[in-house]
């Protein structure tokens, strides 16, 4: 019989008023009771409406099973076939508009918790799992990947399953992407993220680190060297500034700024060797999980007080269900249908030598009234007249975008990009418009979510193995 | 094929003081080597818990892999990069990132440099030489201690200007002396390249703009992943009446002096003051501990 409770197991987490004080993981995950408990709630359908809202589809129904019969390993079998990190997806996946969405328990009440099982399932892989995998024979042929992020990394994994020789080249010191300097730590914690990569070097995939491709190598060279195919996995670089006055004043970040500092150079800790400014009051602008990443870290840093600034309304947020919830369990406030319009400075007449000069002071913020809907059916954001206010703030930070970076397109030729500057691809295929380099990820469509880039790494390595069987 | 993860090393091959706060440092990274041009910068860390610090190139040998570093020791990550010894490695080297200086086509320049800038603009002028231009360069320091790379300079300039703050070598006065003393005299260089302290390059660009010549000064902001990611290294052009932002990291560090908004620049480049200056005296404690313990 199924567990027809209409509620999910709720997933444990640290108090609120405990974990906006430090970096550790705010979900703990559930035991192996709550598992099976939340298991039981599957009704095992046979059209299984949830796997077609996964972009990497994962037999979900099928892992499930695998819990009901106490078989965890196995469960993790089922999904690690499709997913080559399911640590990582478990946590961060927008499961509310993806598999749960199409889970036939929302009819009545909550979806299955199938991203906090697949966390648990992984979760006990890798706390129990002592074998390494088992090396897959080469088929002689070499493949170079660009880019050590999600997608990045799933077209390496499928492709080293596969038999190719792999060689994942990054550019900053730590692979991961996103997942090391974006995602921060009680979100995502690092030693998750290096279990995964060491995963994948285990199946025989090279990392490495310090190679910047447009660079250091370009993508000719990549060939010049043997590669026989590229997959460019590189992310969406560039962060956008909204240009208004005020955005140089020192004191103004981009998220990836600031999420850098703190994530991957550790600027979090007591006596760090990269500073970053702590404490104070902090406006963050935007209203994706990248603004509600910045504003968490914020009040982890110390912050008295953190606003998200977002010009629509709470229901037009961008950002995963969950992350918005602990937000404000965290006490952050949210300043809706708010825009800024000017960073304004401190700036002292008199003294000219004041240390406080060119510091942020605060926020010119205008109301936002929704209008019509806009061609992707979001209301339109309109000022309201007049109704321009000042918040008093030391730090703001931007967290309203990236654009793709150029160093790929300007150092490889006959490499088409869009007018956005993202890679133009296939869509089936992740096939460029140059031979043998495929493309997925935030590189192609500007920043997106982690499971969409491990998709299209998933897509673009059954694509490159299909280029490479028939060359 | 290629240096990576894990097998990364880069060791140091040589290491000279070239005075007493700053270090000359040729360190073994062939793919950098191989790629190299003047004007480009490295990122490095010196060890696993370190930050990651620009530095501009200051020469390379691609048959011998190395890539040529100078600095100026005035925080706890250069002072602790300067407590490594040849045989010794550091942790991380990736480059060469910006673009290169702009040097073809052009037959007469005036390289104004300004301490440790020097080290910089050293390429430069021997890159113009090589190529057949009159290099005229001028290059300042505080006082005697401190002046590098004279000879070098002599070796790649037509004439060398010598310029120090306190008269205890070559010129009194600062680098604007005799730039405006050539300028003033109907001098008309094809291009002045501006490479020193921020404040220096201000007054450069001043001195050059009455004479409408191309100015082009180099900026070092504060950067961390030197790929364009962070936006931190943004500086303001004025261009045609409008602002436009700029990441020096990708779309410089060299950019049209006449544009760069320089207040701004200095300003950002405090933006950290106190927090280095702490992280530095603290290093500087760490080492004298250490020392007493030795003694």
């Amino acid at each position: 019989m199924p567990n027809m409770n209409p509620k999910k197991n709720p997933m444990p987490t640290q108090a609120p008023e405990v974990r906006a004080h430090n970096f550790e993981e705010v979900a703990t995950g559930y035991t192996e009771e709550m598992a099976l408990d939340e298991a039981m709630r599957c009704l095992n359908c046979k059209n299984m409406p949830c796997v077609t809202g996964c972009p990497v589809n994962v037999r979900i129904p099928e892992f499930i099973g695998k819990i009901r019969e106490c078989d965890f390993e196995g469960a993790y079998q089922v999904i690690s076939q499709s997913s080559s990190l399911p640590a990582v997806c478990g946590r961060v996946c927008p499961q509310e508009t993806q598999c749960e969405a199409k889970c036939v328990r929302r009819i009545r009440g909550e979806p299955v918790g199938i991203g906090r099982l697949e966390r648990f399932v992984a979760d006990w892989h890798n706390a129990h799992a002592e074998e390494e995998p088992d090396r897959p024979e080469s088929n002689g042929h070499s493949v170079a990947v660009v880019g050590s992020g999600p997608s990045g990394l799933t077209c390496a994994g499928d492709l080293a399953r596969l038999g190719y020789q792999v060689t994942v080249f990054e550019a900053l010191h730590t692979a991961g992407g996103v997942l090391v300097y974006g995602i921060p730590e009680f979100r995502l914690p690092k030693a998750i993220v290096r279990q995964e990569v060491e995963h994948l070097e285990a199946l025989g995939v090279r990392m490495m680190t310090n190679i910047v491709i447009g660079k250091t190598l370009t993508v000719d060279e990549l060939f010049d060297q043997g590669f026989e195919a590229v997959f460019i996995g590189s992310g969406a670089g560039l962060p956008n500034f909204m240009n208004i006055p005020g955005e140089s004043l020192k004191g103004v970040y981009s998220a990836n700024e600031f999420l850098t500092r703190s994530n991957l150079m550790k600027a979090y800790r007591e006596d760090p060797v990269t500073p970053i400014m702590k404490g104070g009051t902090v406006a963050v602008v935007g209203g994706g999980n990248v603004a509600m990443d910045a504003a968490r870290t914020a009040l982890r840093l110390g912050a008295e007080k953190v606003y998200i600034v977002y010009r629509r309304s709470l229901e037009e947020l961008p950002a995963r269900k969950e992350e918005v919830e602990h937000a404000m369990e965290e006490g952050i406030e949210f300043l809706l249908l708010n825009n800024p319009v000017e960073v304004l400075g401190y700036e002292n007449k008199e003294d000219p030598r004041d240390p406080k000069n060119g510091f942020v002071r605060g926020l010119r913020c205008i109301r936002i009234e929704l209008g019509e809907p806009d061609e992707r059916g979001r209301r339109r954001p309109v000022p309201v007249p007049g109704s321009e206010f000042e918040l008093a703030v030391d730090t703001v930070v931007m967290a309203i975008g990236t654009s793709p970076n150029p160093l790929i397109k300007s150092t490889t030729q006959g490499l088409e990009v869009n007018r956005r500057g993202g890679i133009v691809v296939e869509e089936n295929t992740g096939a460029t418009s140059r031979k043998g380099v495929f493309a997925g990820g935030d590189a192609v469509t500007g920043a997106a979510t982690v499971i969409s880039a491990m998709g299209a790494g998933k897509v673009a390595a059954k694509a490159i193995h299909a280029y490479l069987q028939e060359a | 094929m290629t240096k990576g993860r894990d097998d990364t090393v880069y060791p140091i091959k040589a290491k000279q003081a070239l005075n007493p706060t700053v270090t000359r440092m040729e360190i073994y990274a062939p793919l950098v080597a191989a790629k190299a041009q003047p004007g480009q910068f490295v990122i490095l860390r010196v060890d696993e818990e370190g930050e990651r610090i620009p530095l501009t190139v200051a020469g390379y040998d691609r048959d011998q892999g190395t890539v040529t570093i100078i600095f100026q020791i005035v925080g706890a990550t250069t002072l602790a990069l300067n407590q490594r010894n040849v045989g010794d490695c550091i942790q991380d080297f990736v480059g060469p990132l910006g673009l290169a200086t702009e040097t073809e086509g052009l037959q007469n320049v005036c390289i104004v440099g300004g301490g440790v800038g020097c080290a910089i603009a050293l390429p430069i002028a021997q890159k113009l030489r090589a190529q057949g231009c009159r290099v005229t360069s001028i290059i300042g320091f505080r006082s005697k201690e401190l002046l590098i790379l004279e000879d070098e300079f002599r070796v790649a300039s037509d004439s060398v200007y010598v310029m120090n703050d306190d008269g205890s070598y070559g010129e009194k006065g600062n680098v604007c002396v005799p730039l405006n003393r050539l300028l003033e005299n109907g001098e008309r260089f094809d291009q002045v390249i501006t490479i020193g302290p921020l404040i220096m390059m201000k007054f450069v660009v001043e001195a050059v703009r009455p004479y409408g010549l191309p100015c082009t000064v180099s900026m070092n902001p504060i950067m961390i992943d030197g790929t364009g990611m962070c936006g931190g290294c943004r500086l303001t052009l004025h261009q045609n009446g409008e602002n436009v932002t700029r990441f020096a990291c990708v779309d410089g560090p060299d950019f049209n002096g006449y544009e760069v908004d320089f207040d701004e620049a200095i300003s950002r480049g405090a933006m950290y003051r106190d927090f280095e200056r702490h992280a530095y005296d603290a290093a500087c404690n760490l080492l004298n501990k250490e020392a007493a313990l030795d003694a």
